[in-house]
């Protein structure tokens, strides 16, 4: 569905909207959702600071495993990730940062993780995927990459060169 | 590996290594979660657990439903002192009039070695041993090797002496097979009333003096003497004891490396140690204790994962 060339630009252009928005970071934090929206995170924070010069951002990790509403509804035991927040996240902005916003849960279980860490004056969403018609939750995001029309069993899976050998985005 | 191999805790001695490395995995990220500002997460409200203690515990008991609040878990305790125990119901009974109440875990102590185990083929709800008799301490020996590996970087290839009254101690048992799964050496050193008959067959030695077995070890563990299970005279005089057997500071510095100290507690201060050793930088009795909270979640909310919905 994407290529490496266009995942870089789409990369770029999220990294620029954030800075429009956002202008030095001195109140926002950036927050990569575990597992797969750390990738993405630190690819925002690599640009932002190497290409853009942005200084002193604070990024963290948080893990929603305990938060997520299908404990003991799967067959499987939900397996949890590493959160990593070293900073309060009291009246800062948050911005949540994942690869592919589906039905909104995993977003929905961040907002109440989050508030452990701190009340932040604000959240925003950053996708680099955005799966129309499949929310079961009135949450949308406020950057987003390349919005897509998947229908319900297809899936998207979105590649890294750091873990999967290549920067790519696929329709399975 | 995501998921436990048993549905109850009754003892070490039932679970298997991958059991073992996915309690630790899921308790260093619980531990993350109780040093948060806000330190609960609401993966289990919509469990219920009744700790039933028919023996004394405090810290066992605290750490317990520390575990069980902090995961959001409905929470009904009781002693057996103020309960129909003392009226003649038996234990089947009493457990499942609880479980009538719309109970999904029982976390027990009983003084009967093996009480869990029965407990656990007899009732339907997911048992966690507390502590049997002088049988098994299972989630203690569990946050005793986390402890180690937190402290030593791992648990494998360690040397461990278990000091003290191993003939009254759950603790040591499940210590012991805790160890040697985890592929650690142990050694228990004692005065020999104290140090049941056939212990060599669970693969330990035995070292009788105190320096000789601290000069071994990396790791010394050392155990209570329960005077309340004592019923004759194990040994002279406690003074004796603390002679003997008592690490003091002096003992620890002629050593010619350091050792970690722990202890399961409560402690007899002056006793098993002094007071300069459990509270000195070698000893992580404390850190057991908050260990204790991230085990215990651990154990909870895996197995809390596999009762049916």
């Amino acid at each position: 569905m994407l290529t490496s060339k266009e995942v870089n630009i789409i990369l770029h252009r999220l990294a620029c909207q954030l800075i429009e928005n956002h202008l030095d970071f001195s109140n926002t934090v950036l927050i990569g959702i575990q597992p797969r929206g750390a990738y993405l995170a630190k690819r925002i924070q690599h640009l932002l600071e190497n290409d853009y010069h942005i200084n002193n951002l604070q990024l963290g990790f948080l893990d929603i495993t305990f938060f997520r509403d299908d404990f003991r509804r799967g067959e499987k035991t939900l397996e949890a990730n590493k959160t990593q927040i070293d900073f309060l996240v009291e009246d800062k902005k948050v911005v949540f940062i994942d690869d592919v916003l589906f039905t909104g849960r995993s977003i929905n279980a961040a907002l109440t993780a989050v508030q452990s860490f701190g009340r932040p004056s604000e959240v925003e969403l950053l996708v680099l995927i955005d799966r129309r018609f499949s929310r079961h939750l009135p949450i949308q995001p406020d950057y987003r990459g390349r919005q897509v029309d998947a229908i319900q069993d297809e899936k998207v899976k979105v590649c890294w060169s750091e873990k999967d050998g290549e920067d790519a985005v696929y329709l399975v | 590996m995501s998921e436990l191999t048993v549905n109850h805790l009754l003892g070490i001695k039932y679970l298997q290594k991958q059991d073992i490395d996915l309690i630790f995995e899921t308790a260093d990220h619980f531990k993350e979660v109780i040093n948060r500002p806000i330190k609960k997460v609401p993966s289990l409200r919509d469990i219920t657990i009744a700790n039933i203690f028919f023996e004394n515990s405090t810290r066992t008991k605290l750490s317990f439903e520390l575990a069980q609040k902090r995961l959001s878990a409905d929470v009904i305790s009781f002693s057996a002192a103020q309960s129909s125990v003392k009226k003649g119901e038996t234990l089947i009974d009493t457990v499942n009039n609880i479980l009538s109440m719309k109970v999904d875990m029982v976390v027990m102590r009983h003084s009967h070695p093996g009480a869990a185990y029965f407990l656990s083929q007899n009732v339907k709800a997911s048992i966690i041993n507390a502590g049997d008799g002088a049988h098994e301490h299972p989630t203690q020996g569990l946050l005793d090797s986390y402890s180690i590996r937190e402290r030593l970087g791992e648990v494998g290839g360690k040397k461990v002496v278990i000091v003290g009254d191993i003939l009254h101690s759950r603790v040591a048992l499940s210590n012991i097979y805790a160890l040697q799964m985890q592929g650690a050496e142990v050694k228990v050193c004692g005065p020999k009333t104290l140090i049941p008959k056939y212990i060599e067959s669970l693969g330990v030695t035995v070292e009788p003096n105190l320096r000789k077995a601290l000069e071994w070890c990396d790791v010394a563990n050392m155990l209570r003497v329960q005077n309340e299970r004592m019923d004759v005279n194990y040994f002279p005089s406690t003074r004796e004891y603390a002679q003997q057997y008592g690490v003091d500071k002096a003992l620890l510095d002629s050593l010619n490396k350091e050792i970690v100290i722990m202890h399961p507690g409560p402690i007899n201060r002056g006793v098993e140690i002094t007071s300069d050793v459990a509270d000195s930088q070698q000893s992580v009795i404390l850190d057991q204790v908050e260990n204790g909270v991230a085990v215990r979640m651990a154990v909870i909310y895996l197995l809390a994962s596999k009762l049916q919905q």
